[in-house]
This record gives C-alpha cells, sequence and structure tokens, in this order.
C-alpha cells in the first residue's frame, strides 16, 4: 500500500509545525523522515496515521492492503507504549482482542509474532521486567501481529543504547526483507537513515518543510558491502551538509528562547 | 613496603564517603521498640510516677476490654458502628466513583464538576452534621450520609486525576490500534487510574474513621465512639482506652485489607 501527503500543513496555536509538505511512502519501500528536533516529524507521521488531523492539505491512501491486514497504518512508538499492567503476550494481544478472529488464529498469530521478534522465552514476562531492546521488541512484535500494510515507526529506536539500536535494527531489517512492509522510519540519525531506509527526507528545521529527497540505491542487503560504501560515504556527506546548517540553526534558536525567557 | 606508586609518595587508601542515607531493613526493631514502650508505661504506672486515673496500665485496659467483651456490651458497640462505616464508606465511594469517572472521562461532566468539587472538597464534613440531623433525623441515616459525603469528595478527585494520570501516550497507541472507545477505558484506562484510586481508598478509610467516631460522639447511644464518650463522662479511662484500642484495631484491620487488595490488583508493580 501507497501513503500520499499532498499540500499538509500543520498548526499548534500560533507555531507553524509543518508547512506544505508533499511527499509519498511508496509500496514497499522504506521511507526515512530526518530533520532536527521539534521540527515536527512527530507531528507528520500523526497526520500520516490518521490520529492527528493536518490544518491544511490531506493524506491519500493507495493500492490494497495485505491480506489479513487488522489495522492498516500501525504505528512503533519511541517509547513502546506498553500496558505495564499486562505481559508480553497480553499486550501483543491487545491488538488483536477487539478484532473477530477465532482463538486458534489470534494464538497463532501470537506464537508468530513472538517467535519471529525473538520473545518466545518471555511470553509470560512484564514490561519492566524488560530491557530497552526487549521492549521495543514488544512493540513490534505488537505491530506485526495485526499484519500492517504501513508501519508507522516514530525514532522507534532512539530510547535504546548504541548496541542494543545496533542488534535491533539488523533483526528489523532481516523481518522486513521478507516482507517488505510499506514503512516510514523517523528518525534524527542519519546512520541509522543510511542503514534501512530507500529513499530519505530532509525535513527543515521549524516550521518544517521538505528540504530533499535522496534515494540511496544500494539495496539494504548490500550495505553492508565494501563495494557499497564509496557510495554510501558520498550519500553521508551529502545528507550531512544537508542537515548540519539546520541543526545548527536549530540548535541556536533554542538558546536564544532560553536567553529572552 | 606500602605499594608505591612509580617512584613518587607513597599511595593512600582512597576513602569510602558513600554509605548512609540508605533504609535497610532493620527485622524486628520495630517489636522491640514496641514492647518496651509499652513495658515502660506499665512499669510507670506501678510504680506510681504517673496517676492510674489519668493513665490506666495497659494490663488494666486489657482487663477493662476483656471484661465489656464478656459482658456483651463490646460487640454491640463494634458492632453498631462497623455497620455506619460500612455503608457511609461503600454508599461514599460508589457515588465517588460514578462522578470522578464522569469527570475524567468527559469534558463537560469535568467543566461543571471540577469548580463545585473543589468547592466543597476543603468544607470539614463533620460541619454538615447538624443540618443532615435536621434533614435526616438523628438516627443512623445522618451519621451513614456525613461519612459517605466525607469519602465521597476525595475519592471523586483520587479517580479524577488518576485518570487524568493516566499516560496520553498509552491512549493513543489504543486509537492507533483502532480500540473501540469502550475497550480503550476498560483495558488502558481503568487500570492506569488504579493505583491512584487505590491510594485514595486509603485516605478516604481514615477520614470515615474520623467521621465515624466524631458523628457517634455527637449523637449515638451505641458504637465505639459514643462508648469512649461516655467512659470519659464516667472518668472510667480504662474503659476509654479499651475504646482507642478498638480503634486502631479497626484502623490497622482496615489498612491490612488495603494493602492485600493493593498487592493482588497492582502485582505487576
Ligand atoms: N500538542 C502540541 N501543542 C503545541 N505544540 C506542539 C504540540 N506538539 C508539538 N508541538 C510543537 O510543534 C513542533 C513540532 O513537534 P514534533 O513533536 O512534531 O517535532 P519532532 O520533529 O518530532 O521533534 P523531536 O525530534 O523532538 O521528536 C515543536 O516545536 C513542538 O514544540
Ligand atoms: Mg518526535
Amino acid at each position: 500500500m501507497e501513503l500520499i501527503v499532498e499540500g499538509v500543513s500543520h498548526r499548534y496555536g500560533d507555531v507553524t509545525a509543518l508547512d506544505g509538505i508533499d511527499i509519498a511512502a511508496r509500496a514497499g519501500e522504506i521511507l526515512a523522515l530526518i530533520g532536527p528536533s521539534g521540527c515536527g516529524k512527530s507531528t507528520l507521521l500523526g497526520i500520516m496515521g490518521g490520529i492527528l488531523a493536518p490544518s491544511a492539505g490531506r493524506v491519500m491512501l493507495a493500492g490494497e492492503a495485505r491480506a489479513g491486514t487488522l489495522n492498516p497504518l500501525t504505528y512503533v512508538f519511541q517509547d513502546f507504549a506498553l500496558l505495564p499492567w499486562r505481559t508480553v503476550e497480553g499486550n501483543v494481544a491487545l491488538a488483536l482482542e477487539h478484532h473477530r478472529l477465532d482463538p486458534g488464529e489470534r494464538a497463532a498469530r501470537i506464537d508468530d509474532v513472538l517467535a519471529r521478534t525473538g520473545l518466545g522465552d518471555f511470553r509470560a514476562a512484564f514490561p519492566k521486567q524488560l530491557s530497552g531492546g526487549m521492549r521495543q521488541r514488544v512493540g513490534i512484535a505488537r505491530a506485526l501481529a495485526v499484519k500492517p500494510s504501513i508501519l508507522l515507526m516514530d525514532e522507534p529506536l532512539s530510547a535504546l543504547d548504541a548496541q542494543t539500536r545496533e542488534l535491533l535494527m539488523e533483526d528489523f531489517l532481516a523481518l522486513w526483507l521478507r516482507e517488505r512492509i510499506t514503512a516510514v522510519w523517523v528518525t534524527h540519525n542519519l546512520a541509522e537513515a543510511l542503514r534501512v531506509a530507500d529513499r530519505v527526507a530532509v525535513l527543515s528545521r521549524r516550521p518544517g518543510r521538505l528540504r530533499d529527497v535522496v534515494a540511496i540505491g544500494v539495496p539494504q542487503s548490500e550495505r553492508g558491502h565494501d563495494a557499497a560504501q564509496r557510495d554510501l560515504a558520498a550519500l553521508h556527506d551529502r545528507l550531512w551538509a544537508l542537515i548540519k546548517a539546520e541543526a545548527q540553526v536549530a540548535e541556536r534558536e533554542v538558546a536564544d528562547h532560553g536567553a529572552a525567557g | 613496603m606500602a605499594p608505591q606508586a612509580e617512584g613518587h609518595a607513597p599511595a593512600r587508601p582512597l576513602p569510602f564517603r558513600g554509605g548512609g542515607y540508605l533504609p535497610t531493613p532493620r527485622h524486628g526493631a520495630a517489636l522491640v521498640a514496641f514492647v518496651a514502650i509499652i513495658a515502660i508505661w506499665e512499669l510507670a504506672v506501678r510504680q506510681r510516677w504517673v496517676t492510674p486515673l489519668f493513665l490506666p496500665a495497659p494490663s488494666s485496659v486489657l482487663a477493662a476490654l476483656r471484661e465489656v467483651a464478656e459482658a456483651g456490651t463490646l460487640w454491640r458497640h463494634v458492632s453498631e458502628s462497623l455497620l455506619r462505616i460500612a455503608a457511609g464508606w461503600t454508599v461514599g465511594t460508589l457515588a465517588g466513583l460514578a462522578v470522578g469517572f464522569s469527570m475524567g472521562l468527559f469534558s463537560l461532566a469535568r467543566a461543571v464538576g471540577l469548580p463545585i468539587v473543589s468547592a466543597l472538597f476543603p468544607i470539614p464534613k463533620i460541619a454538615l452534621l447538624p443540618l443532615l440531623i435536621l434533614w435526616l433525623g438523628i438516627g443512623e441515616v445522618s451519621k451513614i450520609a456525613t461519612i459517605a459525603l466525607g469519602v465521597f469528595f476525595p475519592t471523586v478527585i483520587a479517580v479524577y486525576s488518576g485518570i487524568d494520570g493516566v499516560p496520553r501516550s498509552l491512549i493513543r497507541m489504543g486509537q492507533s490500534f483502532n480500540l473501540p472507545w469502550r475497550d480503550i477505558v476498560r483495558k488502558i484506562v481503568l487500570p492506569g487510574a488504579l493505583p491512584g484510586i487505590l491510594a485514595g481508598f486509603r485516605i478516604t478509610a481514615s477520614i470515615a474513621l474520623i467521621l465515624l467516631v466524631s458523628a457517634e460522639m455527637i449523637g449515638a447511644e451505641y458504637g465505639i465512639g459514643a462508648f469512649i464518650l461516655a467512659a470519659g463522662n464516667l472518668m472510667l479511662t480504662d474503659q476509654l482506652l479499651a475504646g482507642v484500642v478498638c480503634l486502631s484495631a479497626l484502623g490497622l484491620a482496615i489498612g491490612a485489607i488495603l494493602s492485600r487488595l493493593e498487592r493482588w490488583l497492582l502485582r505487576w508493580r
């Protein structure tokens, strides 16, 4: 399925968060959204998933949902958004309980996603007993359980330490390569965007405008290879040049606010 | 020879500066202190350091307690008190839950309810007992209504702020998975507000106990409060303290029940 953003702007009171965004997540790709902090990435993702109404513009869906989809547009959250009073299994089940599924299929879906995310041994554990990486695996398992057509991931790895982030990114890519679910991946980490994305969309500082969309020609499975390193390094430099100036100005803006207030 | 840093002054062990300030469990210390206080009290009375009329010894309090228990009057007093507190607390809590949930879930109910609750919450409810007696008569209903009123407002506030404290991100998550409203309330809001609601129960239980005794002292024939007041009027300090012991036992029992409930309902914590 494809998600098309047409002329979306958003204001919170008199703060303009987004200004005239036009972009599409194409079927089967991972689109990374990158931009300085506070530029409206989460706002855009909320609008793309239909949990936030834009002040102007619209979001269109094209193409058929996957077979078995219960919730076409599904989020993975930065803070995991797990219910602390439910076990791993219960948290995954939450996404299925209100759908008409026969109990056999429900159990099968839960078993399947827990196995695929490496949580088989943790199904009876409560979130507080798990490490950050394991918690986000639960978040991913819950998202996969509804067989989404589009995954909306808001900085899914930002709350994790560097090693865990690396491991989880590889595992996610391995899962993703088998099904190629259309995904929008918000991050402020350039290396992460260059590892997972097919295309990287760069947003300016607030009000968020689309600065550029850069396609990464190398398939995800080959990015570790030496041959790809040169291309990726060039892309990295190009994107960093775009982001650096924005980030510098954005940082100073915040400092100015502090000095004024 | 002392270990030597390479060619420099002799090395000294680093002084330890941590430690302290951390509560470490000292099992049995509380029990020992409790027994010691009782023993000193008993000794003080036996040695006539204090007049038994003003402060009877623990042994005489116990004897008085046994006496009224065997005469059957104790049970009469305690059962009437239990009935009143149970009825008053239940009515106040049910009403408070209903109003608190509406205020937590519906903006209209919140807009109307919050100023009213905030305005009426600080009134000491015992001040309303004379008015309630005029309205409802001197009998049970006015006492139960006083307790219910006293319990109602803190319950409303506990439930309302408990719901308010449920992380928005969890509700967003529920919406993003298309959970129906009823499911979001039942599976996310209610369990999320539960710790706050249970903490509120602790507060309302102690308020109910205070109001129970006050109401019984103002106008009741039976009840622990009435028993204490009557004993005081006759200067029967041993019976008076026996009544106080009953109250503290009642308070402890309620606390224990609530702890059990919390441990069971919040075992995920
Ligand atoms: N509910 C809200 N009310 C008012 N202003 C808001 C609200 N949510 C976000 N904003 C403001 O809108 C701007 C964009 O916020 P948003 O969370 O979308 O940015 P972001 O790019 O996701 O930032 P971050 O990198 O910190 O996650 C920020 O300046 C923020 O302060
Ligand atoms: Mg954000």
